[in-house]
């Protein structure tokens, strides 16, 4: 099959406090295009045709190319990931596209990911924001036993559910408010169904809602666009825990150990 | 209290701010329309309710105030989330797209700002008369001084009041239909079992405010509520 691509290259980085805007979308052409290539590969066979006529390659990322690193995406006709739903643009196929497709394909966008060059971005925001908090903290030693703290098969399907995100940034990049809520929804509630986790839970909640604020994200106002691009899936629900576990952290609970435990009561 | 500050100045804060004063103010909306509905009861009906809160100067003034507050405090987190969201996305997509998010989700900052120059508007008509003097006068001319059916209905019967009065209520109809739903999830209601009742009763009850002004505004405008003399 045939396709025509636009595609976004930038080559000087951007920075957050510099915000580089002179990339734009460049048009290419591809003729030997298997409805079985994956997206990527499909970026592949660009990337050789380019590097054959002596032009520079598009940068994108990409890892485990199975659905489950996190590393790949781009937004593809306007939506992360692309059109189909619960999939990376790894996952993606070429048959999901008819013959002779004109398809955009464009980094995320969001002050928060500055572009590293063309399709990558810089997603650093994601690991301090995780690192504010989205852990529990256990002494390490001798495992327990397996079975000390018993918890629920329901509780562990609600923190399972939540702890399928693989940080890809997909849910920031189709929100209209480029807002990270999903994700971070995604961390307060992957430990608030475990008693391991409840043990932090006000810290957690104050700690990561600064941090997501420091990094410049939007606003959420429940369009529920995330949901619907998130390759894993992940419910909105991970949103209203988030807000009543900040509301909970920051009104309701009398803040104890404020010296000890960081963060700003 | 500046723990209260620093909670309104969170991204979260901000948002459940929005939500309290929006429950605030859909809250008054409803009360509002329930007190003009008398409007087909007759003058005598609309008047004695015009008095009634007129003889409670004190509690009204409360009411004013609070009302102003509340409504200020909205509009002005509004503007900070949505200016605090322009600044997240610096560059534009080339090609943009939307999976599932309603229109009246995306125009919920045109809409709000509509609504705040439609409110200017409504209290310049009928609570400082300064459009329509003529319409203001008849208030104070009737029986005991609170003949607001006269003022009302001389106001709606001009085609173009009347007109522009329904036709706003498409605006507050988009803003509710929203907003009602989104409050409950920003204020963390969100049950597998209820979620999808309350985006139906969102537009219901949106569908109910916007649709009862619009009725009251045409009823006068057709002749099925009669003009005082
Ligand atoms: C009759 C007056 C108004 C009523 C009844 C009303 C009601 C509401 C409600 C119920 C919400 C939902 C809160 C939430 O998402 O948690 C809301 C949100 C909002 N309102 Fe209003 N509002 C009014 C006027 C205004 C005005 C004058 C503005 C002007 C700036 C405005 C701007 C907004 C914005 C930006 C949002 C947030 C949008 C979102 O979260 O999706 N509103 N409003
Ligand atoms: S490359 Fe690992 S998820 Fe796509």
């Amino acid at each position: 099959m045939k396709v025509v691509l636009h595609v976004w290259r930038q080559q000087r980085r951007s920075t957050k406090q510099d915000f580089v805007q002179d990339g734009r979308m460049v048009r290419y052409e591809l003729d030997h295009v298997s409805p079985d290539m994956s997206f990527l590969e499909m970026l592949d066979v660009l990337n050789e045709q380019l590097i054959r006529k002596g032009e520079d390659p598009v940068a994108f990322d990409h890892d485990c190319r199975e659905g489950i690193c996190g590393s790949c995406g781009v937004v593809i006709d306007g939506v992360p990931h692309g059109p189909e739903r619960g999939t990376t643009a790894c996952q993606l196929h070429m048959r999901s596209f008819r013959d002779g497709a004109e398809i955009w394909v464009e980094p995320w966008r969001a002050a928060a990911f500055p572009v590293v060059r063309d399709l990558v971005v810089d997603r650093s925001a994601f690991d301090r924001v995780v690192q504010a908090g989205a852990f529990v903290s256990v002494n390490t030693g001798a495992p327990q036993d397996a079975n000390a703290i018993p918890v629920p098969k329901a509780a562990a399907d609600r923190a399972f559910d939540a702890a399928t995100c693989i940080g890809c940034g997909a849910c920031v990049a189709a929100c209209k408010n480029a807002s990270a809520m999903l994700f971070v929804g995604a961390k307060v509630s992957h430990f608030l169904h475990l008693p391991q986790g409840r043990v932090e839970r006000e810290r957690r909640a104050r700690n990561l809602v600064a941090a997501m604020d420091a990094e410049g994200f939007g606003n959420c106002t429940n369009q529920n666009e995330c949901e619907a691009v998130c390759p894993k899936e992940i419910p909105v629900r991970v949103i209203a825990e988030l807000n009543r576990e900040f509301v909970r952290a920051r009104l309701i609970e009398e803040p104890v150990g404020k010296k000890r435990v960081g963060g700003d009561g | 209290m500046t723990w209260l500050f620093d909670f309104w100045r969170s991204s979260i804060g901000g948002k459940v701010t929005m939500a309290i004063t929006g429950l605030l103010l859909f809250g008054f909306v409803v009360a509002h329309l329930l007190g003009n509905l008398q409007l087909f009861a007759g003058p005598e009906a609309i008047n004695a309710y015009a008095r009634f809160l007129h003889e409670r100067q004190g509690l009204l003034w409360v009411a004013r105030l609070g009302l102003l507050a509340v409504f200020v405090l909205h509009v002005v987190t509004g503007i900070r989330l949505a200016r605090g969201n322009r600044a997240a996305r610096p560059v534009p997509y080339a090609k943009d797209d939307t999976v599932q998010a309603t229109f009246a989700s995306r125009s919920m900052v045109f809409s709000g700002l509509s609504l705040l120059v439609f409110v200017l508007y409504h209290l310049l008509h009928f609570t400082f008369g300064l459009t329509n003097p003529a319409h203001y006068a008849r208030k104070a001319a009737g029986a005991d001084g609170h003949d607001v059916y006269a003022m009302v209905t001389a106001s709606f019967h001009v085609p173009a009041i009347a007109i522009a009065y329904a036709g706003f209520q498409i605006v507050l109809f988009l803003h509710l239909r929203h907003g009602i739903q989104s409050l409950a999830q920003t204020l963390g209601l969100h049950h597998g079992r209820y979620t999808p009742w309350i985006a139906r009763a969102s537009v219901v009850l949106a569908l109910f405010v916007a649709g009862g002004n619009a009725l009251l505004a045409l009823s006068v405008l057709s002749g099925l509520v009669t003009v005082a003399p």
